[in-house]
């Protein structure tokens, strides 16, 4: 029995223990807005937050994370308006937008640990995260405006 | 339009339209045949268009009809419905909008509502060609009038007045002698019995009048909900009971399962069954390719069980496809005679009387769409009834499908479009929903079929590979007076039709017959080759190889010739005209009437002329810096792109600044416009750089991001600028989605030999600049 915490709340898991937390957050707990994109942490579309650091959930079983606090997309901010997510609205990030909630945790994460991100370091911390439909300007665009005050 | 008093309940829309005459659609739909399905509602007119698009020849023609598109709640509330798929382009708020402009709804009380797969009810909802905008202005603005007038005379007899008096005005229609005013929501019970008017009766808003329209700056309507995680793709649908199943399918497309063992993968936590899925022969059109699939109550543990199996495949015909040999087989197809699709004057004998002839043999290979969201689809199938709900761009097409898989009546499937995380052509096929519907029928349950990233790369519908050759016969004052292009590529027909070994129409229109250059003598050939995969439609289509050995030739001829790549490119497309191409066979035109939408050099003049303008084209750059310059129509639109790269001394390339012109005709949302043609060069930047699926023993040899890579945002472009070209009064719209992608590569390229002097005539760039 692993527990974990989603979101606030605790919630326990008795299957495979190595099942990867993407498929325990999707389909066993019904939280899809964390997104299958790869598989391999190739692409980011899974990141989730554990405690502070984005983890790519698709590689991270759920043994992993046991007793860790995961905060998805779902949870980042009770109304939606978390500084990322307003700056994204802002700049109209997205365009199919089944990438956008990996970029938004990576973005959030980023901010946590450097409020301030010059340009350069921007493009270095949101590579790990793919857009096929080519958001990436936008993207910079709308850190940028999230680490200086929407 | 309807009233209603549950905006909740809005799905079943009253069917309240019949469409006369509706025959089965053609496997070959998209291929440029149509047959006799076109058409036709009763209340669509075509002299009531100011201009005529190829909509009235789709499957199902156009339906204009206020009471399937709009309702309205007693509370005001406005809901449109969007029946096109939302794949990125911002379709379904841009639709919606063109309703909400011209019945003068306020946007903000507007929701917008996706349309199941009902063609029959709402005309053609293949969202595919660049076409949704083009096909769909004019109707969706005579639906909003249709609405608005409704709703006008229904308070005119409110009040007793002449309907002349009253107006529709910001969600209220005002009575301005008696200053009365009445909100939609109390006048829509009464506007829903008044009578429909006819088309010819409408009076459109004046353009200068418009609020929302060509304004820019209106969000998509999903965008919350996208920022929020709450947007539902087609991965995202949960039904109670539901199974979880991927697919092991077979390795060589045309193979086929011979025996499977599942002992181990019965063994693992969550895994439930392990059955066969039916396939399809060789070429089997959008038919799943079938394999052995695993049940389970989660994702993750059926793809453990599926990397568990044993499996015998029998390869096929398809076994020894290898790209090296294929390669070499297309390249020597090129240097021979093939198939004449155009001929213009003499370009043999022009091209041994020439001063000079440049030869340029250029090489494109197979691409994968990789859409972010790899195909899904969630399937329950009880008895003789299915649902389906899918990120499908052919909610009409999938219905028909799924009735004929599992052979029952089409008015008894269901098929509900979801959001697509990305579709670029893919999700145009829908294999995936019928897997999904084929195991819920056997299984008795709903299931998910869930691709992973390998499956979307190993058994996708690929873009197709080509050999381009193109000879241009120069005089001596350096004027072209010869062309001869050949073109070899397997065809998309290929996957409907066995034997197929020459370009369909829609193919050879796609920049190649339609090349617009004023050149005296020009032959096009179509050399023979056989398709070894299924191949299928991606963004832009067969522009991507036409365009890049087109316009790298253009900047080839420049060189020789010691002009600027500009001047050289307005010298070539010449004198300001429309375009005849008489000697072209079944002229592919996107479908279009060649009269509403000719080419017309002028507009190809004029994009070449604002980007480079805007695009400061003749600048001064940094050593190691070069610009490009390529344009090019398609779609019915008019593009040019200026590329600036830098490649450093170890050979790595950066692009500091792209900028695009784009003429679309008349538009409706420019901010959507811009985000589609800054992710065209992303697009047009991954392909160029890295795009590149190879097969050896038949087997896709790329696997993921890792093999086959894309643009991420550390070598995305610093600066993309979009410049729209204002249209002419009443110029058609036309395509956006597509033609940003085919001229960025051959841009990039121009760009690279100024840089460096080095001429890329093979993609991808690869190590190809690694010193």
């Amino acid at each position: 029995m692993i527990k974990i915490t989603i979101n606030g709340q605790e919630q326990t898991w008795d299957g495979d223990p190595e099942l990867p937390l993407l498929w325990y957050l999707r389909d066993e707990a019904g939280l899809t807005g964390t997104k299958f994109g790869c598989g391999q942490a190739l692409c980011g579309a899974c990141t989730v937050l554990v405690d502070k650091d984005a983890v790519r959930s698709c590689i991270t079983s759920v043994a992993d994370v046991a007793g860790r606090k995961i905060t998805t997309i779902e949870g980042l901010h009770p109304t939606g308006d978390h500084p990322v997510q307003k700056a994204w609205r802002q700049v109209n990030v997205p365009q199919c937008g089944f990438c956008q909630a990996g970029q938004i945790m990576q973005a959030a994460a980023l901010l946590m640990d450097n409020p301030k991100p010059s340009h350069d370091q921007i493009r270095e911390a949101m590579s790990g995260n793919i857009c096929r439909c080519g958001c990436y300007q936008r993207i910079e665009n709308a850190v940028h405006l999230a680490s200086t005050g929407v | 339009m309807n009233f209603i008093d549950n905006p909740g309940k809005l799905r079943g829309f009253q069917r309240s339209i019949r469409v006369e005459k509706v025959s089965r659609r053609s496997v070959l739909k998209g291929l440029g045949i149509s047959g006799g399905f076109v058409l036709a509602a009763p209340l669509m007119s075509r002299k009531a268009f100011a201009y005529e698009t190829g909509a009235g020849k789709m499957p199902h023609g156009v339906v204009v009809d206020p009471r399937v598109f709009v309702a309205i709640a007693p509370d005001g509330v406005v809901t449109i419905l969007a029946h096109r798929s939302e794949m990125g382009t911002g379709v379904r708020t841009s639709l919606p909008l063109i309703v909400a402009e011209e019945m003068e709804a306020d946007w903000s009380k507007v929701r917008v509502q996706q349309a199941h797969g009902d063609e029959a009810k709402f005309g053609n909802q293949d969202t595919d060609g660049s076409r949704s905008t083009r096909h769909y202005l004019m109707p969706m603005r005579q639906i909003g009038a249709s609405a608005r007038v409704m709703l006008e005379q229904a308070a005119a007899k409110r009040w007793g007045v002449p309907a002349t008096e009253v107006k529709a005005v910001n969600h209220e229609v005002v009575h301005d002698a008696t200053s009365r005013k009445l909100g939609f929501g109390a006048l829509a019970a009464d506007a829903a019995k008044e009578q429909v008017p006819s088309i010819d009766s409408l009076k459109l808003k004046d353009p200068k009048n418009f609020r929302y329209l060509t304004k820019g700056q209106i969000s998509i309507v999903d965008l919350h909900d996208i920022t929020t995680g709450k947007a539902r793709y087609g991965a995202d649908v949960r039904l109670p009971g539901m199974k979880y199943a991927v697919i092991a399918r077979p390795p060589v497309t045309g193979g086929k399962l011979v025996s499977f063992d599942s002992a181990e993968a019965l063994k693992i936590s969550g895994v439930e069954k392990v059955m066969e899925v039916r396939g399809w022969p060789w070429p089997s059109k959008f038919q799943p390719l079938g394999g052995v699939a695993v049940i389970a109550r989660n994702t993750g543990a059926a793809i453990k069980g599926r990397d568990a199996l044993k499996i015998v495949w029998d390869d096929g015909p398809n076994g020894q496809y290898e790209s090296v040999a294929f390669r070499k087989e297309l390249e020597d197809a090129s240097r021979k005679p093939g198939l004449v699709v155009r001929q213009d004057g003499d370009a043999d004998a022009a091209l041994k009387s020439a001063e000079k002839v440049i030869v340029g043999e250029y090489y494109i290979p197979h691409l994968a769409h990789v859409s972010m969201e790899p195909p899904a689809a969630v399937a329950d199938v009880k008895g003789d009834k299915a649902e389906i709900w899918a990120p499908v761009q052919s909610p009409g097409g999938t219905r028909e499908d799924t009735a004929k898989t599992l052979d029952i009546p089409e008015e008894n499937v269901t098929v509900n479009v979801t959001l697509l995380g990305g579709g670029f052509g893919r999700k145009s096929k829908c294999d995936f929903a019928l897997e999904a519907a084929l195991l819920s029928k056997e299984l008795g349950a709903p299931v998910k079929v869930q691709w992973t990233r390998e499956d979307d790369v190993h058994h996708g519908f690929l873009h197709t590979v080509s050999a381009e050759r193109i000879e241009a016969g120069l005089d001596k004052n350096g004027k072209v007076i010869a062309w001869r292009h050949r073109s070899v590529a397997p065809s998309i027909a290929s996957t409907f039709a066995a034997g197929t070994v020459h370009q369909a129409p829609f193919e050879l229109g796609m920049g190649f017959v339609d090349m617009p250059f004023e050149i005296a003598n020009v032959t096009c050939e179509n050399p023979e080759a056989a398709a070894h995969t299924r191949i299928g439609w991606f963004r832009s289509v067969s522009n991507i190889p036409h365009a890049f050995a087109v316009q790298s030739m253009v900047g080839e001829l420049a060189h020789a010739t010691g002009r600027d790549q500009k001047e050289m490119l307005l010298a070539l497309i010449g004198s300001p005209r429309i375009v005849q191409l008489s000697s072209v066979k079944d002229l592919w035109n996107y479908g279009e009437p060649y009269d509403s939408y000719p080419i017309d050099t002028a507009r190809l003049r004029k994009v070449v002329e604002v980007v480079a303008e805007k695009g400061e084209w003749a600048r001064q750059l940094p050593k190691g810096h070069g610009l490009g310059i390529a344009v090019h129509r398609s779609f019915v639109s008019y593009i040019a792109t200026v590329v600036e790269v830098a490649v450093d001394e170890k050979g790595k390339l950066t692009v500091p600044r792209v900028d695009t012109a784009i003429d679309c005709g008349t538009y409706v949302n420019p901010e959507r416009i811009q985000s589609q043609i800054e992710g065209a060069a992303i697009m047009g930047l991954s392909l160029a750089k890295y795009g590149e699926i190879t097969f050896k023993n038949g087997k896709v040899q790329q696997n993921n991001f890792d093999d086959f890579p894309v643009v991420r945002i550390d070598e995305a472009p610093l600066v993309t600028n979009v410049h729209i070209v204002p249209p002419g009064p009443e110029t058609p719209p036309s395509g956006v989605g597509e033609p940003g992608v085919p001229p960025f590569a051959p841009a990039l390229i121009n760009a690279i030999f100024a840089a460096t002097g080095k001429r890329i005539r093979s993609l991808p760039i690869g190590k190809q600049l690694e010193t």
